[in-house]
């Protein structure tokens, strides 16, 4: 059998490459896929956890975060296409209308 | 090894693998697709955890709507030409690496040296828990509050997404 560790050892170091790719690419969309994937790697110890400790509570929480990731998807990717729209680029560097 | 062991190990190398080369794309569609792959091995890796009905709704949810929307903005977008592709980086790059393999280190010393959390076997109800049936009870009853405000949740994130997308009218 695979040993609860080993799950968790793959989420911490997905988590790490979503944390990687949030700092350091200026792609807005890349930087979005990076979120999900940070998202995906919490789900995967939530589940480790609820199936290794035998309580439901840990897929219904997974539920929960793939109804926030799909909400946050729609509308992040809609805010994408109007600053697109408005400013010809998805770089991160290049909007920075709120700064002054 | 057994055969469970080498799906395991399998499936997370690919994962691990499909996780980097996302970030090393410049185009974004190669990194889409390199996430696709990523969500179908952790749909793998769920089933592996008898979690069957989550490992669907995954691929359904992740690789079935979330990425085709993904794909569906990049090509919209038209982000083909290479120079505007161009990212540069310096000292926030080392920083950010820093920073990130920081965390790793710190969540690998959490996970890998930690004794309460050294479970070898899956529960004897997991089985059970990732069916259907279990899943529906438990989210009908214990979890109804939380699954109607879902939907308000819901409601919100589609009427932000038709009026932020909308084309702006003409004075």
């Amino acid at each position: 059998m695979i040993p609860l560790n080993h799950y968790l050892l793959l989420s911490a170091f997905l988590f790490s490459c979503g944390v990687l790719g949030v700092v350091v690419r200026r792609n807005a969309i890349v930087v979005f896929m990076s979120i999900e994937l940070m998202l995906n790697a919490v789900n995967l110890s939530l589940i480790a956890f609820s199936q290794f400790l035998g309580d439901a509570t840990g897929q219904m929480l997974v539920f929960f975060v793939m109804v926030v990731a799909a909400a946050e998807a729609a509308v992040g990717l809609a805010i994408i296409i109007s600053l697109f729209r408005n400013k010809q680029t998805v770089n991160i560097d290049e909007i920075n209308i709120l700064k002054w | 090894m057994t055969f469970e062991q080498g799906v395991f190990y399998f499936l997370a190398s690919v994962t691990v693998f499909s996780a980097v080369m996302m970030l090393l794309q410049r185009n974004p569609v190669n990194s889409a697709l390199y996430l696709i792959l990523n969500f179908f091995c952790l749909g793998g890796l769920y089933l592996t955890l008898n979690a069957q009905f989550i490992a669907l709704v995954h691929i359904l949810v992740y690789a079935g709507a979330i990425m085709v929307l993904f794909l569906f903005v990049i090509m919209l977008l038209n982000l083909g030409d290479d120079k505007r592709l161009v990212e540069h980086l310096g000292l926030r790059m080392y920083l950010g690496i820093a920073f990130s393999s920081g965390l790793l280190i710190e969540l690998l010393y959490i996970f890998g040296f930690s004794s309460p959390m050294n479970i070898s076997e899956l529960s004897p109800a997991s089985v059970e828990m990732g069916t259907v049936e279990y899943i529906g009870k438990v989210l009908f009853t214990k979890f109804l509050f939380p699954f109607e405000i879902t939907s308000f949740l819901l409601l919100a994130a589609i009427i932000g997404a038709v009026l932020l997308a909308k084309k702006k009218l003409v004075q």
